[in-house]
């Protein structure tokens, strides 16, 4: 199978599981900025995106797609440090047109995943699972009080400044990987090649801002 | 202007494939910064045999950046820190009085180290055997102006062309992917209309081969464009990766 | 054979060099129509050994191997793609005549001979011609990116000592793309197991078995074994000898000692004196210098070659008080373009070194060393903008740039004749066959084509003529006769003694441990080499030469220190053996300069000029291609005379004035 055999194949697999998660995200983003504009419309969506089977089966196909981006990085990686042999450079230094994310993208992904597991706790965990599975505990809230449920997870500065943190490893893992997406694909040449970097950091400067207004905002707000 | 300078190399000394290699510190006094870093090596080697001791092998042959057959990783740069230019044309007025110069050579599992700093890029040739050309033979052809070709496109081939085929990319790759020569082959005969008839089977043929042979995956970091002397634009990558996508996405 | 003699007081015709009957134009056609032909399955039984990867080699065994011989290739580079065809800079010649301007294949044909100064062999020239549009069609097919018109159809440039635009291109790197379409074509080959590579390998010895090529013997490089391999015809096509001189454009590994091995087996060794002095090339910045470095011949399309005029601004030059760019036009004396007015700065290679020299040596010369005259680009950037010139030649002002330290698009670059390419090689006849049997020579290794000195461009059509048209169908009119013949068991008596000979030539050179580094001697050489043996020659000097380069090979044999072991790679004992050949090949070259009493193309006797200080040549004695054969070691080689018949051109002095 040459999605598995060949390095393409495997990076095709990174580059379109690395797509669908940056558009949800930018639809996560989306729905998120809501909770700042209106928190009803919020609640609302927080009610609606509950426990249909619909939302169940976007989850998991946004998990299959998580685990697959995941166990191919691993996968890349592993072969990657075996392409490079057993002996390292004494001195390695970069030329500055590399990226540093670039060179990064397992540990910021680490970063991001890390967090992520946080962030499933706090919210999805709380939210939908519980819902789902019908289990209450302690703290956990109802679907359509979604904007008060943030609003006091965010009381707490630390919270805020954690979220922040993780924000930015994942606005350094987007801008590498929204190009780099596209680049697998082929869609790049010369002329577009500083303009899908271009394009790549204002999608990723975009989806993150969206994200850590709602951090900045409670922290301000507080 | 020039004037002379002292240096301390540092260099990589291995006396096979299988023996574990290790730094050998040498002094070299009174080095012309007119003369080449390789000219630099072989007074270091004169004075070596003037000792009574082995001279560091290296690769190097045409010495004007042409050849490909130049390697070292000289201070944490393939071919140097210098932009566009092969370890034979770097000079040594790009070093300073009283440097230590850290050289080591291509590390890559596709390229074994033969001897100190002389590593087996065979596997470049391999991939060229899989399929890196237009399968015409000699004779029975017609003129060369039969079909004409855009000044863009043949522009374009041209550049991709340029590859020496020194090892470069790959050494430079975190992940020891050999994609910009791979690419620079396939995109440079994808954009002809000579080449463009097997285009699809050669992308196939070389990527298979060049996993085949152990090189890493291609993460697109640029590292290898940024340290190409030929300056091989990574837009052939995307273009590989077209060409090699359609190609199966056919089948 | 049908030659007309010429009135010529050259004795015997003592070498036939088996040029077919007919008129010049239908020579070549003629000899394919009634060749002898290999049958394809015969093919399959038949090996070919090619030594060589480079334009000729490489070409030579994908072509061989595309028709179904077994084809065994060697190189001593780790990849075939890095044979030193690969610098070749300017172009490649062919009589297209798409520019319109008057070509044809006679002028390209009258041009390469004229451009030899009558000193090549007619009809293998007009061979080369005929088969040189056929090179452009074939690269083209195979991908080489030539450079383009607008209207998609192939530029042209023009080149020293022609008239026409007929130079084909691929911007400053023809030689690399064509011979990586040759590199390409070989590939494919050995993918399909046509071909069996051999790279990092040393051609140590020729075998021959009952009068006939049989086998080499090659160093594996990397591990320091000697190996021995048969095949039913041997094809040389190693390059040229320029590294003799140490110093030249010439890659570090370049060498002559293939031809000289074979020279020692009975292959006669031609016209050694005609080399070629390249005009662009950068000068020699110090003693650490390990090679020169050539600048394009098509850069004088574009540039203009001038000295001061006045010896006190050349002083001042030089001592550092004066910049180029201080001179103004009327103080500056652009030589080439006031000697030779017709063709200007675009005079054949031989006439624009010796005028280099001429003015430094009388004092007008530029940079530190005085050794250096301009080529200026600040009217074509005037004329054209920085920009046609940097598309021109942007590769070849980066590569200036970094050597020197100088952006040349400001200040003219410094340059000065270096050895670069040499006419000079192994004999051979109509069919390339050198006067071994089965033993064949292609490429710069040959003497053929160039006579006494190369036109630009001309190397890279030569190259590629021999190894895609000329031998795959010459060699098999000596093949078709081997079919009978079973692949011989390399432990045959003659392969032991070759591989024994090396064995103790080897011991020899590694039990000397004396305290010269081979480089150093070699360095010995190529200073005497250059001093008499170079641009400007005499009597004396190259009698001194013959002396000096005694010298030279007893320090070689009683001092050479070689670290290492056999048995292993040995990248000095490599450079020994390789030098131990260059002090025959220099041997050879004085002796045959001195023995040629004229001046002719490369060659020039400083007795026999013009009193314009013009090359003058003296056909009544002389018009014959000079062809050394080895009669032991220690012995004199015995002189044979191939006759040159002028029949369908008429031999003048060369006049590149008006």
């Amino acid at each position: 199978m040459w999605l598995i055999d060949s390095s393409i194949g495997r990076k095709l697999i990174m580059s379109i599981t690395g797509v669908f998660l940056v558009l949800f995200l930018l639809f996560h983003s989306c729905m998120n900025i809501v909770v700042i504009i209106s928190p009803e419309g919020y609640n609302a969506i927080c009610a609606f995106l509950g426990a249909n089977w619909y939302a169940v089966a976007g989850t998991a196909v946004l998990a299959g797609g998580f685990i697959v981006h995941i166990l191919y990085a691993l996968y890349l990686t592993y072969q990657n440090m075996r392409a490079r042999g057993n002996v390292r450079y004494a001195v390695s230094k970069n030329q500055k047109v590399v990226d540093w994310s670039s060179q990064n993208m397992l540990v910021l992904g680490t970063i991001v995943f890390g967090f992520l597991a946080l962030h499933l706790y706090n919210f999805w965990f709380k939210m939908q699972f519980v819902e789902l599975s019908g289990i209450h505990t302690g703290g956990s809230f109802e679907p359509g009080q979604g904007a008060e449920f943030v609003k006091q997870l965010f009381s707490n500065p630390i919270y805020c400044v954690v979220y922040i943190v993780w924000l930015a490893a994942l606005w350094f893992h987007l801008t590498h990987g929204v190009w780099s997406a596209l680049q697998t694909v082929g869609l790049n040449n010369k002329t577009w090649l500083p303009r899908v970097k271009v394009i790549s950091n204002i999608i990723s400067t975009i989806v993150i801002l969206m994200f850590m207004a709602i951090p900045v905002y409670y922290l301000i707000g507080c | 202007m020039e004037k002379n300078i002292n240096v301390t190399l540092k260099i990589w000394r291995q006396a096979g494939p299988k023996v574990k290699g290790e730094f050998e510190i040498y002094k070299l006094d009174n080095v012309s910064t007119d003369s080449s870093f390789l000219e630099m090596l072989d007074m270091l080697n004169e004075k070596l045999i003037h000792a009574r001791k082995e001279p560091i092998a290296f690769d190097h042959d045409c010495r004007e950046g042409i050849c490909g057959m130049c390697s070292l990783y000289i201070n944490g740069h393939p071919h140097g820190l210098d932009g566009e230019t092969t370890t034979c044309q770097l000079h040594m007025r790009r070093f300073h009085d009283g440097q230590t110069i850290t050289i080591e050579p291509w590390r890559s599992a596709a390229f074994p180290v033969i001897k100190d700093l002389m590593v087996d890029r065979g596997a470049y040739d391999k991939i060229i055997q899989a399929g890196g050309y237009v399968s015409v033979n000699t004779g029975g052809i017609p003129d060369g102006n039969a079909i004409p070709i855009s000044k863009l496109a043949a522009d374009e081939a041209m550049d991709a062309a340029s590859c020496i085929g020194c090892g470069a990319c790959a050494a430079a790759c975190k992940n020891g992917s050999a994609m910009l020569f791979v690419a620079a082959k396939v995109s440079q005969l994808a954009l002809l209309p000579q080449g463009k008839i097997e285009a699809a089977a050669r992308a196939k043929a070389m990527v298979a081969k060049m996993d085949e042979l152990g090189f890493g995956n291609c993460t697109n970091t640029q590292a290898c464009e940024a340290e190409c002397p030929k300056g091989i634009s990574i837009s052939h990558i995307a273009r590989l990766n077209r060409e090699f996508l359609s190609a199966k996405f056919k089948d | 054979m049908a030659k007309k003699q010429e009135s010529t007081t050259v004795d015997a015709t003592k070498i036939d060099a088996r040029i077919p009957e007919g008129p010049l134009a239908e020579k070549w056609s003629n000899y394919k129509a009634h060749q002898k032909l290999v049958n394809p399955s015969n093919k399959r039984r038949l090996d070919v050994i090619v030594v060589g990867t480079g334009l000729a080699g490489a070409s030579a065994a994908a072509s061989l191997a595309e028709l179904g011989f077994n084809v065994l290739n060697f190189c001593i580079q780790d990849s075939p793609r890095r044979a030193h065809s690969i610098a070749a800079q300017g172009g490649i010649n062919a009589a297209k005549n798409y520019q319109n301007d008057g070509d044809s294949v006679y002028r390209l044909f009258y041009d390469t001979i004229k451009g030899g100064d009558y000193r090549a062999r007619e009809a293998n020239v007009y061979r080369l011609a005929e088969v040189s549009n056929g090179i452009i069609d074939q690269c083209v097919a195979q991908g080489v990116p030539f450079a383009r018109e607008y209207g998609g159809l192939l530029d042209n440039r023009s080149f020293g000592g022609a008239q026409v635009s007929r130079t084909f291109y691929a911007k400053g790197q023809t030689g690399q793309q064509l011979l990586l379409g040759a590199y390409s074509a070989l590939s494919r080959q050995v993918g399909k197991g046509a071909v069996k590579l051999y790279s990092r390998y040393e051609m140590l010895d020729v075998v021959v078995i009952d009068g006939r090529a049989r086998g080499i013997i090659a160093r594996n490089l990397v591990s320091g074994k000697i190996e021995r391999f048969f095949a039913h015809a041997v094809v040389i096509g190693t390059g040229g000898y320029g590294n003799t001189f140490f110093l030249s454009t010439n890659a570090m590994g370049s060498n002559g000692s293939a031809a000289v091995q074979i020279y020692k087996k009975g292959a006669y060794f031609a016209n050694p004196a005609y080399a070629q002095i390249h005009p662009t090339c950068i000068p020699v910045h110090g003693e650490s210098q390990s090679k020169l470095t050539l600048m394009s011949e098509s850069l004088r399309n574009d540039g203009r070659i001038w000295v001061p005029k006045k010896k006190e601004d050349a002083e001042a030059i030089r001592a550092g008080k004066k910049k180029a760019t201080d001179l103004s036009e009327d103080e500056r004396d652009y030589y080439l373009e006031r000697r030779y007015p017709a063709f200007g700065n675009l005079v054949p290679r031989d006439v624009a070194s010796r005028a280099a020299k001429e003015r430094c040596d009388a004092g007008f010369g530029v940079g530190n060393t005085g050794l250096a005259v301009y080529l200026d680009f600040s009217t074509s950037i005037n004329r054209l903008g920085e920009n046609t010139i940097r598309e021109r030649y942007g590769n070849l002002f980066q590569m200036y740039e970094k050597i020197v330290d100088e952006n040349p698009y400001n200040t003219p670059m410094m340059i000065y004749p270096a050895i670069h390419y040499t006419m000079g090689g192994i004999w051979v006849d109509y069919e390339l066959q050198t006067s071994i049997k089965g033993l064949f020579c292609i490429g710069e290794a040959n003497f053929s084509d160039h006579g006494a000195n190369r036109l630009g461009a001309s190397a890279l059509m030569q190259g590629l003529a021999d190894g895609y048209f000329v031998l795959p169908y010459t060699i098999q009119n000596y093949l078709a006769d081997q079919i009978q013949v079973p692949r011989l068991s390399t432990d045959l008596p003659e392969f032991s003694e070759a591989e024994k000979a090396i064995h103790t030539k080897i011991e020899k050179i590694m039990k000397i441990q004396g305290d010269k580094s081979v480089d150093s001697i070699h360095r010995e050489l190529g200073l005497i080499m250059w001093d008499f043996v170079g641009m400007g020659r005499n009597k004396a000097g190259l009698e001194t030469a013959l002396e000096k380069i005694k010298a030279v090979r007893h320090e070689f044999w009683t001092k050479v220190y070689v670290p290492g072991v056999n048995a292993d790679m040995n990248v000095e004992l490599e450079k020994a053996l390789r030098l131990a050949d260059f002090i025959e090949i220099g041997e050879l070259m004085a002796r045959d300069a001195l023995m040629r009493e004229e001046s002719c193309g490369g060659h020039f006797r400083e007795e026999y000029q013009t009193p314009e200080g013009e090359a003058l040549r003296n056909d009544e004695e002389f018009s014959f291609a000079s062809c050394w054969k080895f009669t032991g070691e220690g012995n004199e080689p015995e002189l044979l005379k191939e006759a040159l018949d002028y029949e369908f051109i008429h031999r003048q002095q060369r006049n590149y004035k008006a």
